[in-house]
């Protein structure tokens, strides 16, 4: 086992728990005395802050590269137009670049014969940097109506402390943003609820990591009587790392913003026993 | 004249496509000659982004002076606007032919500014 891996919280659906395991699993960590850090890459819609309520230290702006064609060297060959798979740029007596289509690979540049093409950065958010007692923290702030998330997400990883335990909280649903987020973990921790959708999605989750390799357990938030989740994990062979009891209390704590340790001190347990069994998967 | 129009189907007796960008074929029509040529749009139609931009390009490619069709987002016009192609708008749908003959007698009007919203982003 590495001595500091990368754990990534992730989901299939919205709404199951994943910041309320990652950043209590950060507190759990740090009161073991261990040097953790937790990177925010739900860029499009940050919660964890909210919980951990870090000083930041630093926010720099995080870009993309985008063509701008110099108009005189131009020769109108159409290559630029011709490698992008993403249509940013249409080829009409001159190249017409649309900049808000555009993911930033450099083709275009590459590809041009005569150097025309230089790269300007185009802001699609901010990362920010600080820290919460001894727990490090990192997140993106997307702009609004931004759709490039994973170059925000890959500059959040970017500021990983390889000297630190990181928990990587992760969007939900199952495309390129969860890809960004979960590729380079070590672990991928599933939350899940007792519930058709937690199942359905939890699913979904799972054929999204199975191909990448990567090792999975599953938490069962709000665990009930109702025990379909650990049927098809049993069946899919998973295992179920822990189930968090349905507790009022611990949503009233939620909702206030607050760690859910701070009040009822056997949650501290449940965490403790989660990331014993987390260490054992990895 | 050599017109673009969008449509549901290969001939010009078929009912138009009402979109620019996702249109199924554009058909190349001269207004002289009265001959006319398909295009089949399957690639943009499919194209996970960028489609207005690229039949914008495929239209300029074709020749096209003016394109007659019932809408256009934002970045299609740009780029319509770019290759100096004029847009001549349908209200609704009506074969080729019918488009056409309208067109030739100025019954349609000429779009001045995208008249759809754009799509993703």
């Amino acid at each position: 086992m590495k001595a500091f891996p990368a754990i990534a919280i992730a989901s299939g659906k919205g709404g199951t728990g994943k910041t309320t395991v990652a950043v209590h699993l950060a507190a759990c960590l740090a009161a073991q005395g261990r040097a953790v850090q937790y990177l925010d890459c739900d860029v499009e819609e940050p919660n964890g802050h909210l919980f951990l309520k870090p000083k930041m230290e630093r926010s720099e702006s995080v870009g993309i590269p985008v063509p701008v064609v110099d108009a005189a060297q131009c020769t109108s060959c159409g290559k630029c137009a011709e490698v992008c798979e993403f249509n940013a740029i249409a080829m009409l007596k001159k190249p017409l670049v649309f900049p808000e289509l555009c993911h930033g690979c450099g083709a275009c540049a590459l590809v041009c014969p005569v150097g025309a093409i230089r790269e300007t950065s185009r802001a699609i958010g901010v990362v920010e940097t600080g820290r919460t007692g001894t727990i490090g923290f990192a997140q993106g702030r997307l702009n609004v109506g931004e759709p490039m998330a994973p170059p925000l997400i890959r500059a959040v990883k970017a500021r990983r402390n390889p000297d630190a335990i990181a928990l990587f909280d992760s969007p939900p649903g199952t495309s390129c943003p969860v890809v960004a987020t979960v590729r380079d973990a070590d672990l991928v921790v599933l939350v899940t609820e007792p519930t058709p959708f937690g199942l359905h999605d939890l699913a979904l989750a799972v054929d999204t990591f199975r191909p990448m390799g990567k090792p999975m357990g599953v938490v069962v938030n709000r665990a009930d009587d109702d025990r379909r989740v650990q049927d098809y994990c049993q069946a899919e062979n998973l295992p179920v790392l822990a189930e968090l009891p349905d507790d009022r209390r611990v949503a009233e704590t939620y909702a206030r913003g607050e760690l859910v340790f701070d009040r009822l001190p056997e949650w501290r347990d449940r965490f403790d026993a989660l990331w014993s069994r987390i260490e054992e998967c990895l | 004249m050599k017109v673009v129009i969008t449509s549901s189907n290969k001939t010009l007796a078929d009912p138009i496509d009402m979109h620019f960008g996702r249109a199924k074929f554009f058909i190349l029509a001269d207004t002289e000659t009265g001959k006319a040529v398909v295009h089949d749009n399957a690639q943009n139609l499919h194209a996970a982004q960028g489609a207005g931009i690229q039949s914008a390009e495929t239209v300029a490619k074709l020749g096209a002076e003016v394109v007659i069709t019932g809408s256009v987002g934002p970045k299609a016009y740009k780029a319509l606007q770019a290759a100096g192609i004029k847009i001549a708008l349908l209200e609704a749908v009506c074969p080729g032919t019918e488009a056409l003959r309208r067109f030739k007698d100025k019954e349609l009007p000429v779009l001045d500014k995208p008249n759809s919203e754009g799509h993703w982003v």
